[in-house]
């Protein structure tokens, strides 16, 4: 293999793994890190720099980063991220004067944001302090979009999503609620604005036209419904509540029928566990309130009697899985008649763009998706971009504010004439952490502490109103013992070949066999030759130029390593060095900045 | 040295031996060595000899005398017996350890400083004994400890730090042994474990004394240009004469060698060292052939390593004085001591 080349940033950004993964890249090692030095403000905007929204996503993100977790590779159990970003969120100070803010002058820019949710308000949340005219306009009555209609109060307090919005709202955006725009022509006729972004989400729940559907006035879509519950709308539902499909939204339908007086929620999945949709920990929380999941179970009718539903017809289901655990389509072996009350269909969602005339120079593909250029954000009409759902279909919070930071980038450069293509691409700065002799800026040990959990309402506490927050947030034992678990994936091992005497002092003391010394050969072939079997393929091999007295290559397999700098503190010659990494993530505000008084701006 | 310890933490794929254990259950206390000396490196070659051996801990008794090299003991295998004996002693401490009870298999771990010089007597006698053990010099020419004066092993005309060149002849362990009748003496080098391992497992499992001179950089007082214990000079000069696989008992040998080179030596156990032989023309159970090879190499300037001389058939010390097949520390004490009486019906018999 050749050297390693660690001057691409993306070579140490991947050793972080979870920022790596997580859309907006948040810089999690070092939000934890401040949380275990009692630094909540800070954490917390160091947070909001990438992610908007912690208090928000502290609660309800679909946290990619935590698959990801390298700790979740050493032991069963990653660090808790998510809630650690909540504990930020929950011990912050009032942090309103460290907001940015938008500058006196503006700079003659106008932009429209077509819908209030998490995409558009961080485009808002970039493009306010840089000098530009944001106006959003929301067809609802209040801002959030599915934040607020989709996700129920009792794991997201509508007091969080209020003051997070609130910072952006009143860095100076104007806000027309209730105001749908029925004409995506008719806007962009009016020349009012500089650039558009649509960020109206996946707002259409997908149907199941089966027999009786239609015969009943039981049988819900479930994003409608659970918009309805939160206008408050809705504020019973039957005994028995069937709910088709197993995601995440399946999983809030279920829990909040609980909360209008259902006695019995089934959950109905036409695949076996391990195909769900539903995030692990979203299912667990359903089960722990005794919604029973029901696998195996494939819709076909509904059973409509005098125009009361009463019940559904279900296919059983069998299920080949395959060496590779590839699931077949199945084979119905038998039916089953469920009874119920009501049936919540939460099968999915699609995008709906009615109010886009197909004539503007907006391309759609077959899915009635427009055509978005993944990096830019832009539509195939100059000045239109898209992000969140509405852009590539239903995906999470964290892609939409992800969406939300490029698209800014790409209306900002738009605005100042310059080619959107031609971005700042990010950058990586390396720090030596060395303090002394035996001495690192940060905790090095490992702590084999298992995952805390979550401290829950008690049963029969939380089902008394449909507000009341289930999730209480870790106590600040809890904080402390997590944050230790944290394995500082962004202090990085650098190794500096010229430097190594080839003595196996790091190999010798590596607790999870990283290193080897070794002839150099190709990456499928060494990967069998190393101290332990490199096997995960999606990590890489840090491989050294070739080593003074001896020629051969020092290689570590990142898989594992916990990052404990005992190779460094072992190392003779200090080739090896514990150096942190720090991803420089480019904002709009990093963008050259055609005016004096918007650099002045930026830095904010 | 770290103030960390070692976390505990392990690769979730870790091998088990035999027994169901790691390679880390055979490790002791974080080394307090210089970072990057020899010595380390001989102590994890150690313990994966030990562990791929399947050894019980408490079955294992280490044993040294005073030097960096005696230290080291206390680094590997913590749940085994162990005696950090006076300077240059350790050879007869084992000895009366080994009297006692020959069932445990002993490793003495001694220094240049340790054997070559004030522990020199007692080192030429332990080989003259053969006790069954593995005797490992960690040989780096100078008196670590102590700031680095040359040692008995310290090459004519290697440089100090800072100082002179060294002018009197050393003493070769390996060919001392020789002439003084060891039974299973090898050299190996730290930085080389690939080697080192099986020398280890060859010289735990001869049933005899087993030298094994290991040449083990000093990285603080001799790791310099000029010195002929450095890595960087030993990897310069350093030859394999011999390459050893070492085949546990019950196993096949698998491996494939080419007509003539190889040459399996079966020990007491029913284990086999395979010898591969990079040079055809040499004899590793010729006691003259290997002192003529090893003369021969020292005015080349070669440091020539392998397992350079065997014979496995010769008796170790419970053999030559026969004693009796019970080891002396599971005989109940009324019949190891038959009491006053007795002695005194023995002593009659010289009167």
């Amino acid at each position: 293999m050749k050297p390693t080349d660690t001057s691409n940033p993306d070579y140490f950004h991947k050793v972080v793994d979870c920022q790596w993964a997580c859309p907006a890249h948040t810089d999690v090692p070092n939000y934890i890190r401040l949380i275990a030095q009692g630094r909540f403000s800070d954490a917390y905007m160091l947070n909001r720099e990438s992610n908007v929204f912690p208090g928000i996503l502290g609660r309800v993100c679909d946290r990619p980063c935590e698959p990801a977790c390298r700790r979740g590779r050493i032991e069963e159990k990653p660090v808790a991220i998510c809630r650690l970003k909540r504990v930020a969120a929950d011990n912050r100070d009032d942090i309103r004067d460290r907001l940015p803010k938008a500058p006196a002058r503006k700079n003659g820019k106008k932009v429209a944001l077509i819908g209030a949710g998490c995409a558009s308000l961080t485009v808002a949340n970039d493009l306010i302090p840089l000098g530009y005219d944001v106006t959003i306009f929301e067809a609802l009555t209040t801002t959030g979009g599915l934040m607020r209609t989709n996700i129920p109060q009792f794991r997201l307090p509508p007091k969080v999503l209020d003051e997070e919005i609130g910072y952006i709202v009143d860095m100076g955006a104007t806000l027309h609620l209730n105001h749908r725009i029925e004409s995506l022509k008719e806007l962009l006729d009016s020349s009012e604005y500089d650039a558009v972004f649509v960020g109206t989400g996946a707002p259409k729940g997908k149907e199941l036209k089966l027999p009786g559907r239609y015969d009943s006035e039981n049988v819900h879509i479930g994003i409608e419904w659970l918009e309805s519950v939160a206008f408050e709308h809705v504020d019973s539902i039957g005994e028995n509540v069937l709910i088709i499909g197993v995601g995440n939204t399946a999983m809030d339908c279920c829990r909040s029928s609980l909360r209008l007086g259902a006695k019995s929620v089934k959950v109905m999945a036409r695949k076996p566990r391990g195909f769900f949709k539903a995030s692990e920990w979203e299912l667990e929380d359903a089960e722990e309130e005794n919604v029973e999941i029901i696998v195996n179970h494939s819709p076909k009718q509904f059973v409509v009697e005098k125009g009361k539903l009463v019940g559904m017809l279900f296919d059983k289901m069998e299920y080949k899985i395959d060496d590779r655990g590839e699931i077949d389509r199945g084979t119905a072996v038998g039916e089953v008649m469920i009874p119920c009350d009501d049936v919540i269909l939460a099968i999915g969602q699609d995008n709906a763009f009615p109010w886009i005339e197909r004539d503007i120079g907006i391309e759609f593909n077959d899915w009635e998706c427009p055509i978005v250029e993944e990096k830019t954000m832009m539509s195939s009409r100059e000045g239109v971009f898209f992000g969140g759902d509405s852009a590539f279909g239903p995906k999470n919070i964290i892609w939409a504010v992800a969406h939300g930071h490029e698209a800014a980038i790409s209306i900002h450069r738009f605005c100042s004439d310059l080619d959107i293509n031609d971005r700042l691409a990010p950058g990586l700065k390396l720090d030596s952490q060395k303090m002394g002799m035996h001495e690192w800026s940060f905790s090095n040990n490992y702590d084999p502490a298992e995952r805390r959990l979550m401290p829950h309402v008690d049963l029969k506490e939380r089902f008394k109103k449909i507000d009341i927050e289930v999730e209480l947030g870790f106590t600040a034992e809890q904080a402390l013992q997590e944050v230790e678990r944290c394995l500082n994936c962004d202090i990085q091992t650098v190794f500096e070949a010229k430097l190594c005497i080839e003595c196996d002092a790091c190999i010798d003391i590596c607790p999870v066999n990283c290193l080897t010394i070794t002839a150099n050969g190709e990456e499928q072939e060494l990967r069998t030759r190393l101290s332990a079997p490199a096997e995960n393929l999606t990590q890489d091999l840090y491989v050294s130029a070739a080593l003074p007295q001896t020629g051969r290559v020092m290689v570590k397999d990142e898989d594992l390593c916990v990052h404990c700098s005992l190779c460094a503190e072992r190392c003779p010659t200090g080739a090896w060095d514990m150096q942190k990494s720090t991803v420089l993530i480019p904002y709009a505000c990093h963008e050259s900045p055609p005016t004096p008084q918007r650099a002045k701006a930026s830095t904010g | 040295m770290s103030y960390i310890a070692k976390p505990k933490v392990t690769h979730p794929k870790i091998p088990r031996n035999n027994l169901g254990l790691t390679v880390r259950d055979y490790e002791g206390a974080v080394s307090t060595l210089c970072a990057g000396c020899g010595h380390d490196s001989i102590t994890a070659a150690l313990i994966q000899a030990v562990f791929e051996l399947g050894i019980e801990p408490h079955r294992l008794a280490k044993m040294s005398g005073i030097g960096c090299s005696s230290k080291t003991p206390a680094y590997f295998v913590s749940q085994s017996h162990g005696f950090n004996s006076v300077h240059g002693r350790m050879p007869s401490v084992t000895t009366g350890a080994n009297a006692a009870n020959h069932d445990l298999t002993y490793i003495g771990v001694s220094g240049d400083g340790d054997s070559l010089s004030i522990g020199m007597g007692q080192f030429a006698h332990v080989i003259r004994r053969n006790l069954n053990m593995c005797y490992i010099i960690e040989n780096n020419g100078v008196y670590g400890l102590t700031k680095g004066q040359y040692s008995a092993s310290a090459d004519v005309g290697t440089k100090a730090k800072k100082g002179p060149a060294n002018k009197q002849m050393p003493i070769d362990p390996v060919s001392t042994a020789i002439g003084l009748g060891a039974t299973y003496i090898a050299r190996g080098f730290s930085g080389d474990k690939q080697q080192l391992v099986p020398l280890i497992k060859g010289a735990l499992t001869h049933k005899g004394f087993a030298l094994l001179d290991i040449i083990s950089p000093c990285v603080t007082f001799n790791d310099h240009e000029g010195s002929t214990k450095s890595y960087s000079h030993t990897r310069r000069f350093y030859h394999h004469v011999i390459d050893t696989d070492f085949v546990p008992p019950a196993a096949e040998i698998k491996a494939a060698y080419d007509e003539g080179e190889a040459m399996p030596v079966e020990l007491h156990d029913g284990s086999k060292i395979v010898f591969r032989k990079l040079d055809r023309h040499y004899d590793p159970t010729s006691r003259a052939a290997a002192f003529t090879y090893l003369r021969d190499s020292v005015q080349r300037g070669e440091i020539i390593t392998g397992l350079l001389y065997i014979d496995h058939e010769s008796g170790d010390m419970h053999n030559l004085s026969g004693s009796v097949d019970k080891p002396l520390a599971s005989i109940p004490y009324q019949e190891l001591n038959p009491g006053k009486e007795m002695l005194a019906k023995v002593m009659s018999r010289y009167r």
